[in-house]
């Protein structure tokens, strides 16, 4: 019966801090509507301060919204809180968890907020650390982990009452490469098990690995949805040449591609020119041809890098911006 | 809330042992220094002053009262706000404990800190022969309350406070100066007359006379009603408040 139901359903959802102090007042979230159905990988994409944290807060039940309407798992988060959280995994940005403590007891406290009994406690603790493959560690002082373990280990603790929903906001910022392909593998696999998750991310390719479907939110408001795919399909082009120029001929550089046929497209109705500050953007169906037509402009860029459009690329044509500034 | 007062107890079970040393060797070294040191001196010299008792057990229930004020806002401000700003209520806010429980939890806790230490230094008082029988009870109910009147407000505070050196400095300019006005050092009869009116308001000279009477066995059903009245009215005043600032902390 609940199934049928989106996990999560906003409408028209905003959220204002009050002016406080010399600051003014602020709409962190301006009005967005989204439903997440259960089983789903769901993400939000955007630059910091988009309102990717405060949403998510506001699902998690701890920020109560401000205008429109949210349900979580079909209860209302203003009112029903306690009963909404009972059923989340929260994987928050920093991880908030007791140094002083040991792996193993920081799993006990947190499942003792959740009113478990003492044995069904250790017996997911063990489980858990084994999913975030810390058994070796769960008796050290969590002060003493890495980073990466760190994160894992606050993923294994947000899973100690086998939540419905599983949200994580921006779950890899901070880790090296390896780490993060780790925790990316851990994610996957709760994501075959049937978790529902809900991440945010500045991050295109973590976006592109793990969510099946999107929201792209600046200030506060959707300027794009759909699966990775498709929102690249919709909002770049199949390719995308990259190019560097050497300091002293960026600008005309820059000005002759500005105002060459690359730039309307040509043949080519999506192509077009981005300036960045460091390199030059072509967008086009075949990035070798735009290459050779670089080449006749008797144009010498630097470097020249033929690549697929990513979801930087969209977020970029949707808001004149990069997602890392 | 017992579950969040389990969390600072499975922390306390790392520290105890050393913190238990403290709260004995702390009153067993004042009560040397200031009871046989300048208590001799004092005892001396102006014995009629203080109510007719010895330096030594004037002055200790007045330093109980104050060890558990001091002990009471240290925990309930700094251990408040390090735990909101990036501690055990940051990890516990995502679960189905309310910032409510949350902050009834961490006073319960503060509650027992404060009356181990109480319980040590009465202990210690007993052994110097300054206090006994049921009265050592009385005394160590009082000082909890004391402590408690200090730690619910600082906590209502403090869950809002994001640099920890506003701390510091209340510490320095509110707290220090309760224990010259309060008489814990001295009675407060000896302040100049037209100040004596500001001492009788301070929460800290309640805690102090409660204390002190109930511990020479001087207590009227009157004046400790008084006292603890005025007690608890900032501690239930004082998580009152609480429950409304770790709310809008916690739950922005």
């Amino acid at each position: 019966m609940v199934s049928e139901h989106p996990l999560v359903e906003a409408r028209d959802l905003s959220k204002v801090y009050p002016p406080r102090g010399s600051t003014a007042e602020f709409h962190a979230v301006d009005g967005i509507d989204f439903e997440v159905q259960r089983g789903e990988s769901f993400g939000l994409l955007g630059p910091n301060g988009a309102g990717k944290s405060t949403t998510m807060r506001m699902i998690a039940a701890t920020s109560p919204i401000s205008g429109g309407s949210l349900r979580v798992l079909g209860m209302d988060p203003m009112r029903q809180g306690p009963e909404i959280r009972a059923r989340l995994g929260v994987v928050t940005q920093d991880d908030y968890l007791d140094n002083e403590l040991t792996v193993r007891e920081n799993l006990h406290i947190y499942g003792r907020y959740f009113s478990l009994p003492r044995a069904v406690i250790r017996d997911r603790a063990t489980r858990l650390l084994d999913f975030a493959q810390l058994q070796e560690k769960a008796g050290d002082q969590v002060e003493t982990l890495s980073g990466g373990m760190r994160r894992r280990l606050t993923i294994a603790r947000s899973l100690i009452n086998e939540p419905d929903i599983l949200l994580l906001d921006e779950p890899t910022t901070g880790l090296d490469p390896q780490a993060r392909h780790i925790l990316w593998d851990r994610l996957f696999q709760l994501k075959q098990q049937g978790v529902t998750l809900i991440l945010t991310t500045h991050y295109m390719d973590e976006a592109e690995q793990l969510c099946d479907r999107l929201i792209v939110v600046d200030h506060g408001r959707i300027v794009a949805q759909g699966s990775p795919r498709e929102l690249i399909t919709r909002y770049a082009t199949r390719e995308v040449l990259e190019l560097r120029f050497r300091l002293d001929d960026r600008d005309t550089a820059t000005e002759k591609l500005r105002t060459s046929a690359l730039a309307t497209g040509g043949s080519d109705t999506d192509g077009r020119v981005e300036l960045l500050a460091d390199r030059v953007l072509v967008y086009t169906a075949d990035g070798e041809a735009a290459l050779a037509a670089v080449h006749a402009m008797s144009l010498t860029p630097l470097t020249a890098l033929v690549r697929r459009a990513t979801l930087e690329d969209v977020f970029l044509t949707l808001t004149g911006r990069s997602l890392i500034e | 809330m017992l579950h969040a007062f389990g969390y600072w107890v499975t922390r306390y079970r790392r520290t105890w042992r050393g913190s238990i040393v403290i709260n004995v060797l702390n009153p067993l070294l004042f009560l040397i220094g200031i009871g046989a040191g300048l208590g001799a001196l004092v005892d001396d010299n102006a014995p009629a002053q203080i109510a007719g008792v010895s330096y030594a057990a004037f002055f200790a229930p007045g330093m109980l009262a104050a060890a558990a004020m001091q002990n009471a806002f240290l925990e309930g401000s700094a251990g408040v706000a390090r735990a909101a700003g990036f501690g055990a209520y940051r990890s516990a806010t995502p679960t189905p404990l309310n910032p409510e429980q949350l902050a009834a939890g961490h006073l319960l806790f503060i509650t027992f800190r404060v009356l181990i230490a109480s319980a040590a230094f009465i202990v210690v008082m007993a052994a110097f022969g300054l206090i006994g029988g049921w009265w050592a009870l009385g005394a160590l109910l009082g000082a909890t309350l004391t402590g408690v009147a200090f730690a619910a407000p600082a906590a209502a505070w403090a869950v809002g406070v994001r640099k920890l050196r506003h701390i510091d400095t209340v510490f320095r300019f509110v707290i220090m100066p309760l224990y010259m006005f309060s008489g814990t050092f001295f009675a407060v009869s000896q302040l100049p007359e037209w100040i004596r009116p500001v001492s009788y308001l301070l929460p800290l000279w309640h805690g102090v006379e409660l204390c002190r009477t109930l511990s020479l066995g001087t207590a009227t059903i009157t004046g400790s009603s008084v006292h603890i009245a005025y007690l608890l009215t900032l501690a239930v005043g004082g998580f009152l408040v609480a429950r409304v600032t770790y709310r809008r902390r916690l739950h922005p």
